[in-house]
């Protein structure tokens, strides 16, 4: 891992089109700003491992599966 | 074509059938074609099926059949890739985590599957809005006497 220091309202560059600033700091939290191009999807590191982890859960095998479903299709409205 | 199903055997599909998902989904990001089948007729579920891995079967149902108040925004970027023209051709649907009993089963609000039914493109969203978690409970749990 590249490990860089920066100060207030410095930013670092990564590529041709990803910037990121760090915009304040109070405490132990800090505020970045980071332009990107829209295609480039930004989101926080826990969050998106929660939907991995949650997908992944979700794809494992319960044998009972359709089963459960299937019984559940009757009364569900 | 011929796919081989988790839960529904081997089927044929038509190259119209297939949903796209252009950057596969969080944690599957090879998977990048998938079909929608109906678990049986009368009911409100369905399976989103990996084209490419027999065991990849996701259970999936239409969001608002049964969160009737979910909402969210599509941003511009997510209509882009999708390319969807019209409110009218999109489909959403929430991926469940089913338990046994079925009363413990949990949705992802926080990640949609967003579908342009017009071109079958189709991408799992990453929601901002607080309101919606990713292991929400479809029924309230029961208060403990």
């Amino acid at each position: 891992m590249l490990v860089l220091t920066r100060k207030l309202n410095e930013s670092i560059q990564i590529g041709d089109n990803i910037e990121i600033t760090v915009l304040s700091v109070q405490g132990d939290q800090i505020k970045l700003g980071i332009k990107a191009p829209k295609d480039i999807e930004v989101h926080r590191k826990e969050v998106y491992m929660s939907i991995q982890e949650t997908n992944n859960e979700a794809a494992s095998i319960l044998p009972n599966i359709l089963e459960i479903l299937k019984n559940t299709s009757k009364n569900f409205k | 074509m011929e796919i081989c199903t988790k839960y529904h055997g081997v089927i044929e599909a038509e190259q119209k059938d297939i949903v796209h998902f252009q950057n596969g989904i969080p944690g599957f990001l090879e998977e990048k074609s998938f079909i929608i089948l109906k678990l049986d007729a009368a009911s409100p579920f369905y399976i989103l099926q990996s084209t490419e891995t027999t065991e990849l079967g996701f259970v999936i149902m239409n969001s608002f059949q049964f969160f009737t108040t979910y909402e969210f925004d599509i941003s511009d970027n997510d209509k882009g890739q999708l390319k969807l023209e019209s409110e009218q051709d999109v489909a959403v649907y929430t991926i469940l985590n089913v338990k046994d009993p079925f009363e413990q089963s949990t949705a992802n609000l926080k990640a949609p599957i967003v579908l342009n039914t017009k071109n079958n493109e189709a991408k799992q969203i990453i929601l901002n809005d607080p309101r919606y978690q990713t292991k929400q409970r479809l029924f309230p749990e029961k208060a403990v006497k």
